[in-house]
């Protein structure tokens, strides 16, 4: 087993692994339904999703591993920031470790979850364009034109299985139950999007709800569905504490980086 | 002959180096109908040439930037490197006129010029999307519709033609 890395918590870092490794275990979670799509066209089109994220993660890991070396001196690279570092110094939003794979989950919550989270990273790379880090405007720039595919895909999804048969609708209602709390933790401010909008590095996350929520009603509007009431429920995987599935799925993408230690295609 | 001169000469060889360096999954194109080189440089180090990726997660991208060295060194042009630059952001309106010809002819429906900055308005229910009427490359009909908003790589979506009842590729404006 190769020992796990340390990195530099400072508010930049965590800014920054906030955005990728949200589009990185997302990503992975995405792939989870490759060969097992409900029909061929959403087999590919999720798989297609689950790659342009994981593009953005290194993209954006590879800038963030610039900062984040425990020594000041020390880079570290986008695999090492994937699969060796242990989960409380993963920072995506708990809502994409979330278990929703063929196995355990189902369609409908995946298409809502895709349509929340690409809602979301949609509107921070729009704002991430004008960020002050030029090397995340410019990932930004490429970034925003693929979240706006991907949130009109999995929105045309959510309208149809809500405004669907009985029993798409029945899914899609429970996957909206259970998934709408997860969004609160998004928007809380604190200290680390403070700082980001204070440098200029990127905005407050709470800023970006106003618009977020207008969005998700109009697709839910067309779906024939309603946002659930507010919850005072708050998931914390922003700040490093994850929900029991995140182990999990750590386990899985870092066990071969983990037993060949170097190892390359 | 000048320095200027022959470092003129050696950028006007790479970029017909590079119009033969072909696209690994849409080998219709060179990687300069695609647009994706920005630039050709010569410094003291040597050569520099500039590309710009298509898509964040494109697994070409790395392929293309051994191809492109692979085919500088076997031209003979000396030690030469791959910078990537993502701002600007690569868009499909950088495919040449001659590209998008090359695709039609290949069989995959060329993208649409991109709306402005970028932005495509939001449609929900778009089961029968508003999507651009593409003329099928097999027949040139254009009676034909969208079946999968995405394909076999990144950068395409799948269609087909109501006409000759053929499936194409498209390659979606971005």
């Amino acid at each position: 087993m190769t020992a796990s890395i340390q990195i530099q918590r400072t508010p930049d870092v965590q800014y920054l692994l906030r955005v990728g490794d949200t589009c990185l275990i997302l990503g992975q979670r995405l792939a989870e339904w490759c060969g097992h799509g409900p029909v061929l066209e959403e087999d590919i089109a999720l798989t297609n999703m689950a790659l342009d994220l994981v593009g953005q993660a290194r993209a954006v890991l590879t800038h963030a591993g610039k900062l984040a070396g425990p020594l000041d001196d020390q880079k570290l690279d986008e695999d090492q920031l994937a699969f060796l570092r242990d989960e409380h110094d993963f920072f995506n939003i708990t809502m994409v470790e979330l278990p929703g794979g063929p196995k355990d989950g189902d369609f409908a919550f995946t298409v809502l979850r895709n349509a929340m989270v690409a809602t979301l990273l949609k509107l921070l790379w729009e704002r991430l364009i004008d960020s002050k880090d030029l090397e995340l405007a410019g990932i930004a720039g490429k970034a925003v034109k693929e979240a706006r595919y991907h949130q009109q895909h999995a929105a045309d999804w959510v309208v149809r299985l809500g405004d669907g048969t009985a029993e798409s609708r029945r899914r899609m209602e429970a996957a909206l139950a259970t998934l709408w709390r997860y969004s609160e933790e998004w928007f809380q401010a604190d200290a680390v999007d403070d700082h980001a909008h204070a440098t200029g590095l990127g905005p407050r996350w709470a800023d970006l709800r106003p618009t977020w929520t207008s969005e998700m009603n109009a697709i839910l509007e067309d779906a024939t569905l309603s946002a659930p009431k507010a919850s005072a429920f708050r998931s914390t995987g922003k700040h490093g504490v994850h929900s029991e599935h995140m182990g999990f799925i750590l386990a899985t993408m870092q066990s071969l980086q983990r037993s060949f230690p170097g190892g390359v295609w | 002959m000048s320095l200027q001169v022959a470092e003129d000469l050696l950028v006007r060889q790479a970029w017909e180096v590079l119009s033969t360096v072909l696209d690994p999954e849409v080998p219709a194109l060179s990687v300069r109908d695609l647009g994706i080189v920005r630039d050709v440089l010569i410094d003291e180090r040597g050569m520099e040439i500039i590309l710009t990726p298509t898509y964040s997660g494109c697994p070409a991208t790395e392929v293309i930037e051994q191809d492109v060295l692979s085919a500088i060194a076997a031209a003979g042009l000396g030690a030469a490197r791959v910078t990537l630059r993502r701002a600007p952001a690569w868009t499909t309106d950088w495919i040449s006129e001659d590209g998008k010809r090359k695709l039609f002819e290949y069989g995959i429906a060329p993208p649409g010029p991109v709306l402005d900055g970028g932005a495509v308005p939001i449609r929900f229910m778009a089961r029968q999307v508003a999507a651009p009427r593409l003329i099928c490359p097999q027949c040139k009909s254009q009676n034909t519709e969208r079946l999968s908003a995405f394909g076999a790589t990144a950068c395409k979506a799948l269609y087909r033609c109501l006409a000759c009842k053929e499936p194409f590729e498209h390659f979606k404006p971005i």
